[in-house]
């Protein structure tokens, strides 16, 4: 249905103000499921991590983990939420065979948190963004369709239920809406979600991979004229990278656009996202919505934190990502415009892991940001796959720092660390690639370039010190690159006499 | 040589003990007795005659080792087919459960096993526990011993018909609105509710969350006060499980027996004292009243004036919680599959699962929950339900600050004969009259046999607050002693 041509971005934000909100939920890390005893890991045979209660079976009944309640009161103090004193599960019913119960047990009109909100930072700007609620629920199998040539419900032969996932803890995160932000909505979008990554992140509660669906986006945009009301909304889903978050907002911005512009008007739908095209596509219609027919969970007790457990989460809270940044960044001597670069890398956990190693913050940023960055985006990992630790970079710094390494040797080192050929110290033994510091030898390569070159010689002896250069490039040529060039300069001007 | 089916539990289990007999022995003259009469009651669904006489040789086992056995060791059990039974088939009275053999024991049935008792069987009941009449069950009604044309209540119709026709000496009810107590009214035995949260509910099949109570059964006070212990007390499986220890219903109901009530308040719910029951109901009533008062019961006349909307209430909330725990039944994980034929959607067999595989009654009342939580209706139905049941609450309390106990009859009306209200929905419902609101509350609710109407048992019914079960017990058990037990004629 792409065959209108989009209109521009810039001409899209000079006449419609966009207005965002996220969904975002997140499985948590607990040993346990949230309501039986089956253990969380990723993957596995399918149903093999069931039991009669994430199976729904007849008869069975849950009891809340209560791991999960306070993984999820965690992250409603670090998005600055009220916690509720009291609040229930509800039922939230609707018929999807990996549903197993045909009703989901989530929150409904008594979230355990609200009314919080989440600074990211966006071109330099704090932004803030409200958070409405914070809840608990479990998450839902997975429905495999095989048989069809797309893999989706229409025209498979068969449909395969896998239950591993069933029951599993989700923590759902809802924003209010965010106006205002104009041409900067899809940046923002992306910030928030990066940011609220970050912070789960370092609250230990869950690994939050988007691409392993442990961290999960629906977007919702909306475009209205200045002045006017806010426009009718439409939930994008299958958002599953940071990139994704950025593009789908922006394409249903210019999707909407074009619909405002031909006169038409905005359905209230699901849309999903396409990875490939950068595009989105209706799903269901919001107007024909299910009727949840939500009630209060009668199989659980309500939830009563006790505000003395509640204070001493919100003590025990890390420091949030956003302040820790400002710190290192200020420890690390860097401007804004650094710091976001080591930002935009998804450095920033590794430099600091590098300096805790023993290198200076300058060191270990350099590798990171330069023959590391390059390496990733060439192989197109995560920096933090690229297959070098920390600790392992800051050895290697160690090594160049003793003089054991020079810069273009330690690069071949690293190229070894990256294929997994050991330690730096190992690679530099085993490839023989040590800087030669034995003075004899080095003295003896020295005095043959200084005879092989007589008048070059004689240049430097009469105080043409800069004529130097000539003769380091024939020592190091000699000694294959393993030479240090400062004290091969240092020698050639002693034994000169210059 | 001693009948060992007219036995009571204790009396078993004594002869058990003693070497008089032996727990098979006991056990083959339970199932010689099913054998030769449920074909004319159909109380059991399922007999699981090797499961029983494997327990029964196990109970015997330990005995010839010199262990010490539990108070009902060896005692046969008819276990209510609402409850999940290790590969023993559980259908809850349902064709869309048929087949499906549980791959896990209910907490109540592990607990029975633990105490040595013997469980014979599942008994027949209104398909999943919805009805007063056992007449809903899909595998044919269950008939009362004392007239086979006559209903044996419901929903627990199978259980209360095995103890009245002598095919056990024990069984496990659930009761959401009456269906351990109205059973036992009309059938001449004893049923008690507990208080809501006092037994678990991990593998019940859950008609009503909230309401949902298993309980016992027996043929007198003291037996099922055994039971009662046997299967109460706390269960981390189920939330709403209260982490207390039962009260001592053993020796709430021993101390009754003595017969002597003095000192003890009882009121009588003026709502339910006579108007709307039976003469004959009201006439027994108010005999057992003198009796109590005979055996020094302080009688005081208790208004709970919320209670006349105790029945609209409940219409309201169970079938709400009913509609959305039935929505497991789809036929995708266990049970019936219908029209599965490769070219239908999943809706569609969804549906057809669902149309085959449940019965009338159930289909009412899954659409009549799925309307009352409806997005627009649910303020006034369920949340108004809700509001109701918090003041039918406040009626047990304030009566409760006047009164150890509150008594009425069980049900308004003795065994009817079957069919007689099957056209009729809501002629059906007012068999829990008296019952429901003790379920609305949550606080116990025994039912003794208090005399005959025209040959018919009639049931008088002992309310108490929550977590005094013991209260009730010691009233019944009084009561017992002082108009003895009703035996139905030959079968």
């Amino acid at each position: 249905m792409s065959t209108t041509t989009l209109p521009a971005y810039d001409d899209v934000v000079a006449r419609y103000e966009p207005v965002i909100g996220l969904e975002t939920h997140v499985e948590l890390g607990t040993n346990t499921k949230m309501f039986c005893g089956c253990p969380t890991d990723f993957g596995g045979e399918p149903n093999t991590r069931v039991c009669p209660v994430c199976l729904g079976l007849p008869g069975s009944l849950p009891v809340a983990n209560k791991a999960a309640i306070e993984a999820t009161i965690r992250i409603g103090l670090a998005l600055n939420c009220s916690i509720a004193s009291w609040c229930r599960f509800a039922r939230k019913n609707y018929f999807y065979p990996d549903m197993p119960k045909n009703f989901q047990i989530s929150q409904y009109d008594e979230p355990l948190c609200v009314d919080g909100y989440l600074d990211v930072e966006v071109g330099g700007e704090l932004v803030r963004i409200g958070i409405e609620r914070v809840h608990l629920e479990e998450d839902t199998g997975k429905t495999l369709h095989v048989g069809g040539a797309t893999g989706r419900i229409h025209g498979a032969t068969e449909s395969l239920v896998d239950y591993n996932r069933a029951g599993i803890p989700l923590v759902e995160i809802v924003t209010r809406p965010v106006p205002g932000t104009g041409a900067l909505a899809p940046e923002v979008a992306r910030a928030y979600v990066t940011e609220l990554r970050d912070v789960i992140r370092s609250l230990g509660v869950s690994d939050v991979r988007m691409e392993e669906g442990s961290l999960r986006c629906d977007v919702n945009t909306s475009l209205n004229l200045p002045g006017q009301e806010w426009g009718t909304r439409t939930e994008t889903k299958n958002v599953n990278s940071l990139r994704s978050v950025e593009r789908a907002v922006r394409s249903e911005m210019l999707r909407q656009a074009s619909v405002l512009d031909a006169g038409g008007r905005i359905t209230q739908e699901t849309r999903h996202f396409h990875e490939d095209t950068g595009d989105t596509t209706p799903g269901r219609s919001k107007e024909t919505a299910t009727d949840y027919r939500y009630f209060p969970e009668p199989d659980l007790v309500p939830l009563a934190p006790d505000a003395a457990w509640v204070a001493e989460l919100k003590a025990a809270l890390p420091e949030l990502p956003r302040l820790h940044r400002r710190r290192l960044q200020e420890q690390w001597g860097l401007s804004d415009a650094d710091m976001q670069s080591v930002l935009n890398a998804g450095a920033v956990e590794l430099i600091e892991a590098t300096v805790a190693a023993g290198a200076t913050p300058a060191a270990a940023r350099k590798w990171w940001l330069g023959e590391l960055s390059r390496r990733a985006n060439e192989t197109g990992v995560e920096l933090a796959d690229v297959g070098a630790t920390p600790v392992q970079v800051a050895e290697l710094q160690g090594l160049v720092d003793a003089g054991k390494l020079n810069d273009k040797l330690a690069r071949s080192v690293l190229e070894g660390v990256v294929a997994g050929e050991g330690s730096p110290t190992e690679i530099m033994t085993a490839r023989g690639l040590e800087v030669v510091s034995d003075t004899g030898a080095l003295t003896a390569a020295v005095d043959e370039a200084i005879a092989a070159n007589p008048d070059i010689a004689e240049k430097i002896r009469s105080g043409k010190v800069a004529a130097a250069g000539a003769l380091v490039g024939a020592v190091m040529k000699t000694t294959r690159g393993q030479a240090d060039a400062k004290t091969v300069r240092e020698l050639i001007l002693s034994r000169l006499g210059a | 040589m001693t009948d060992l089916t007219k036995l009571t539990a204790v009396e078993i289990a004594g002869l058990v003990a003693g070497g008089q007999t032996s727990a098979v022995e006991v056990t083959q003259a339970h199932l010689d007795r099913i054998a030769a009469v449920d074909d004319r009651v159909n109380a059991f669904l399922h007999v699981d005659a090797d499961g029983a006489l494997a327990a029964a040789r196990a109970v015997d086992e330990r005995r010839a080792a010199g262990e010490e056995l539990g108070p009902l060791a060896g005692v046969p059990v008819a276990v209510k087919d609402v409850l999940t039974t290790k590969g023993v088939p559980t259908t809850v009275g349902s064709k869309i459960l048929e087949g499906w053999r549980p791959p896990y024991d209910a907490t109540i049935v592990q607990r029975l096993r633990a105490a040595g008792t013997v469980m014979l069987g599942k008994t027949n009941m209104d398909e999943f526990a919805m009805g007063s009449s056992t007449e809903y069950s899909a595998y044919g009604p269950t008939r009362n011993p004392w007239d086979t044309d006559r209903i044996p209540g419901g929903s627990g119709g199978g259980s209360a018909a095995a103890l009245a026709a002598y095919e056990a000496p024990l069984a496990i009810g659930s009761d959401t609105g009456g269906s351990i107590r109205q059973p036992g009214a009309v059938t001449g035995t004893v049923g008690a509710k507990p208080t809501y949260g006092g037994t678990s509910r991990y593998g019940l099949v859950a008609f009503s969350s909230s309401l949902d109570t298993p309980g016992p059964c027996a043929r007198t006070v003291l037996d099922a006060a055994l039971l009662h212990a046997a299967i109460g007390g706390h269960d981390p499986r189920d939330s709403t499980s209260i982490p207390q220890p039962v009260p001592d219903v053993v020796a709430a109901a021993r101390l009754g027996a003595t017969g002597d009530l003095t000192g003890v308040k009882l009121g009588v719910v003026t709502e339910f004292s006579g108007e709307g029951a039976e003469p004959g109901v009201a006439a027994a009533f108010r005999d057992s009243v003198d009796a109590l008062a005979k055996l020094g019961a302080e009688i005081v006349e208790v208004s709970c004036p919320h209670f006349t909307y105790a029945l609209p209430a409940y219409y309201l909330i169970a079938p709400s919680e009913c509609s959305s725990n039935l929505a497991r039944f789809d036929g995708v994980r266990f049970g019936l599959r219908e029209g599965d034929d490769g070219n239908r959607s999943l809706e569609e067999v969804m549906s057809l699962t669902r149309d085959a595989g449940f019965g009338p009654e159930v289909k009412r009342r899954i659409m009549l929950g799925t309307y009352a939580l409806s997005s627009g209706y649910y303020d006034a139905y369920y949340g108004q339900a809700q509001k109701v049941r918090t003041l039918i609450t406040r009626d047990f309390t304030a009566a409760f600050e006047r009164v150890d106990a509150l008594i009425s009859p069980t049900t308004p009306f003795v065994a009817f004969p079957i069919g007689a209200r099957t056209s009729d929905p809501y002629q059906m419902y007012l068999a829990d009259l008296y019952t429901i609101p003790t379920n609305l509350y949550g606080g116990p609710g025994i039912s003794v046999p208090c005399g005959l109407s025209d040959g018919l048992p009639v049931g008088l019914q002992v309310m108490a607050p929550t977590m005094a079960d013991d209260r009730m017990y010691r009233v019944a058990a009084a009561l017992e002693s002082a108009v003895g037990t009703f035996t139905p004629p030959a079968l």
